[in-house]
């Protein structure tokens, strides 16, 4: 088991982790996940908001094993290891408000960090000018963080606590396996389905779990997370975590050249739209969010899956974010940015903004 | 006698953040970090090792550990 503890925490463990994150996500979208979505943390849970109802934008709608198989495969991962660590009380309102504006900003981009890195490994050029806004983001981040920004010492808690978001999420995969998407029918007794649109792309149920748990596992073990990535370089001149998400874009470029998934241009790319300003504005929104929450969505999940409470209400509020983007006008498509997306990227930063400067320790 | 930081219930990057903050304060000397993530102890680890200093010792007390980084 030390061995294996090591090896993760090496650079070539964790440029082995962004390999394996790359190449699965490449194949996933051949298996039948949407376009250069082979994994989106933001996407992917403002499907699971759709698919319990929180929104009705019918076309992304779908209870995503993936999510369910990162949260599981970290608690598993948590527990085999012996870093279960149940914790919760840094500030959960603003980790709360931080997910939400950060599930704003990525829908106004269309994508997370993960699926930035995946946009451009398919050829689409919008991603350049999210990853930019993200690193943006991050940047203006440190710039709190030099100046003392710090929401607090989280106490040690219950087990209980730390066992509440993996629950949920085995409550979650029961329910899409105990209610099944219906031939031609939008909705079952319980979830809805999307009939059109990506959120009724999806690679077959149990595939999705599988390489969510071995991800899940992989990224907990050594801790992959592509906020850090930036944040750490910028703040620390250290590339350690920046290397795995190199591996990872590096990885899905290659796959996606194999398989035939690679299309470089601008114009008609898979839900991606091309007003660059918003691609940026709203990736710098999402990036400061997750630099001030002190990691990137995917590695909300971890923490959450290794008992981190306070990273489980991050992760409830990009849920409940992704809805009201959508029930709102908040979120783009492929048209374009979302009636009110323009006020949403302001009114995300400007409160940002107000939460890293407000909560510093003089 | 050094300096003793205490980032347990410190999330990302506040264990690196002060760690270095000691480290480019004191130059050398003998720096205790209390902390109670394997993360942090590995983050804290490698960033003081890529500023020149050693872990000389490290002691495990139920779920922390106790890191002692010297520089001479």
């Amino acid at each position: 088991m030390s061995v294996w503890k090591n090896l993760f925490a090496t650079r070539w463990g964790i440029i082995g982790v962004g390999l394996v994150i790359g190449v699965l996500a490449a194949l996933l979208q051949k298996w039948g996940n949407p376009g250069n979505m082979g994994i989106c943390v933001a996407c992917f849970e403002r499907d699971i908001a759709g698919g319990l109802g929180l929104h009705r934008a019918a076309v992304v709608q779908y209870v995503r094993p993936e999510i369910i198989g990162f949260v599981l495969g970290a608690f598993l991962s948590a527990y085999l290891f012996k870093e279960f660590r149940p914790r919760a009380g840094s500030a959960p309102i603003v980790r709360f408000v931080l997910g939400a504006i950060a599930m704003i900003g990525a829908l106004v981009f269309l994508g997370c960090p993960w699926r930035a890195l995946l946009r451009l490994a398919g050829g689409d050029g919008n991603a350049l000018f999210g990853l930019l806004g993200l690193v943006t983001g991050v940047w203006i981040g440190t710039l709190f963080f030099k100046q003392g920004y710090n929401l607090g010492r989280t106490q040690v808690t219950y087990s209980s606590v730390g066992w509440i978001l993996p629950l949920l999420m085995v409550g979650l995969l029961l329910l899409r396996l105990i209610f099944p998407p219906l031939p031609e029918s939008a909705q079952n007794s319980i979830l809805f389905y999307s009939l059109k649109g990506p959120g009724a792309m999806y690679a077959p149920v149990m595939v999705s779990l599988a390489v969510g748990l071995l991800i899940g596992l992989i990224c907990q073990r050594s801790r992959f997370c592509t906020m850090g990535a930036f944040r750490d370089l910028i703040l620390f001149g250290q590339a350690h975590l920046f290397s795995g998400v190199l591996a990872l874009l590096a990885a899905a470029w290659v796959t996606n050249l194999i398989v035939g998934q690679f299309h470089p241009g601008f114009a008609n790319q898979p839900v991606a739209h091309t007003m660059e300003i918003w691609n940026f504005g709203g990736m710098v929104v999402a990036g400061l969010a997750f630099a001030l929450a002190g990691g990137c969505p995917g590695r909300q999940l971890f923490l959450a899956g290794e008992g981190d409470g306070d990273a489980a209400v991050f992760v409830l509020g990009m849920i409940v974010g992704a809805g009201v983007a959508h029930n709102s006008k908040l979120a783009s498509s492929p048209q374009g940015i979302g009636q009110y997306g323009i006020i949403a990227v302001i009114l995300g930063l400007l409160a940002c903004l107000a939460i890293g400067y407000t909560m510093r320790i003089k | 006698m050094g300096t003793t930081i205490d980032t347990r219930g410190l999330s990302c990057p506040q264990p690196v953040l002060l760690t270095l903050q000691a480290i480019k304060k004191l130059n050398k000397g003998q720096i205790m970090v209390l902390v109670d993530t394997d993360t942090s102890k590995e983050n804290v680890i490698r960033a003081a090792t890529s500023q020149g200093w050693q872990l000389t010792e490290m002691q495990k007390e139920g779920i922390e550990y106790q890191l002692t980084l010297t520089r001479d």
